[in-house]
């Protein structure tokens, strides 16, 4: 009687302490599933290979964006990014006194947990803060100046792999925001970003098919098609709610830089290869 | 004088005329509308990218490039009765909660009497 009591009181301590930890899952246990979803659903894609998004599953879309890559849609925006680098502000400084000299180091550093701030902070943020503290005007965050600044800051820094950190619980209360956000149906048409790119990633909407959430964010900014311009994740993220009838955030704001926070730690692993083309 | 009102009176009949016309078009395309019966408004609602918009995941007899993320709606009558397909277009949330697809009346995508009309489509298929 006695070693059926110990048996029981010792199965439900173990019980007790494995819902605990399913509970709050880890940053770390939230990635291995992550990528390894993606890969049994997928398994003819190489787990690096995510990094190219919807062409990652779709061979013949694949193609014509391949062919689309040999003359980029965003080459001339490079360039103005590249010139907007090397400009100096008024007060003689420049963006690389700010984000470092070094312009391959630096689009893998982002985002990150600044954790005197208690905030994310992400490329597009530390570019405007540049020049703020210098006493200069900031950029509009969506497109224009600042997509083509970060488009160039990407482009230095294409072949570094995501290595996301969340280096405390307030860095993980960040990332569970994200997390909340990615998974949270919401809009009149009551979807969460995971119903498409989760669940049903690789299928068709009408015609179109459904990119994995596995390395949405290697490859913006994107020139898209559709827009005509270049185009920051953030401005992707505010078209992706609209389209679910959702009120849109405002680019860099808390709810969309904890998303972006979620998602890089996502792709951890993955190459960085912005800036790319889509339809 | 008499130029004038002759002038008037030509004025005044050219319009009833025209208002005439006028309204025999309205009474006529009223009609066309009435000829309309349940199911092909039902069509109409089913096929609108801002109204039902039931093909961008369903598949469905006679309309183009549907999309793949929900079951294809065909042979409905044989497998639905009319009353659980209108709840499930109205609310699918009550047979999953995480449902993918739009509750459509619950959130007011659609009104009860077009869901009427997408359901009469729906079943006849």
């Amino acid at each position: 009687m006695k070693k059926i009591l110990t048996v029981v009181t010792a199965s439900v301590v173990v019980l007790g302490l494995s819902v605990t930890t399913s509970v709050q899952a880890k940053p770390e246990e939230d990635l291995a599933k992550f990528q390894e979803y993606f890969q049994k659903k997928f398994p003819k894609t190489p787990l690096a290979d995510f990094q190219n998004g919807v062409y990652s599953i779709d061979a013949p879309s694949r193609e014509q964006w391949e062919e689309m890559e040999e003359f980029p849609p965003y080459e001339l925006a490079l360039d103005d990014g590249k010139m907007l680098w090397g400009e100096k502000f008024a007060n003689g400084k420049s963006y690389a006194d700010c984000l470092g000299a070094d312009v391959k180091a630096i689009r893998v550093k982002y985002p990150y947990y600044d954790e005197k701030n208690d905030t994310v902070v992400t490329l597009e943020g530390d570019l405007n803060k540049c020049r703020v503290d210098n006493g200069e005007k900031p950029l509009k965050w969506k497109k224009g100046k600042m997509a083509a600044l970060s488009a160039y800051v990407a482009y230095e820094g294409r072949g570094n792999k995501i290595d996301v950190k969340i280096p405390n619980e307030k860095a993980q209360a960040w990332y569970d925001k994200g997390k909340n956000f990615f998974y949270a149906k919401r809009g009149q048409l009551n979807l969460a970003c995971a119903d498409c790119h989760v669940y049903s990633a690789g299928q068709n909407i009408r015609a179109d098919k459904l990119s994995p959430g596995i390395g949405h964010t290697t490859h913006f900014p994107v020139y898209r098609s559709k827009w005509g311009s270049l185009g920051t994740l953030h401005r992707r993220y505010g078209g992706c709610n609209k389209q679910v009838r959702a009120k849109d955030f405002k680019a860099q704001s808390d709810e969309y830089k904890a998303l972006e926070y979620f998602q890089a730690y996502m792709s951890n692993g993955l190459e960085l290869n912005g800036p790319g083309a889509r339809k | 004088m008499r130029n004038y009102m002759k002038v008037a009176i030509t004025t005044v009949s050219t319009l009833t005329l025209a208002g005439v016309l006028g309204l025999t078009a309205n009474i006529a395309s009223a009609e066309e509308k009435k000829e309309m019966t349940l199911a092909e408004k039902g069509q109409a609602l089913a096929f609108d990218r801002k109204k039902g918009n039931c093909l961008a995941c369903h598949m469905i007899p006679g309309g183009d490039m549907a999309g793949t993320i929900a079951p294809p709606l065909i042979a409905m009558k044989a497998r639905f009765k009319k009353e659980a397909l209108r709840a499930q277009i109205a609310e699918p949330r009550t047979k999953n909660p995480n449902s993918m697809m739009p509750p459509f009346e619950a959130h007011g995508v659609l009104s009860g009497e077009e869901i009427d009309a997408v359901v009469e489509y729906v079943h006849g298929l």
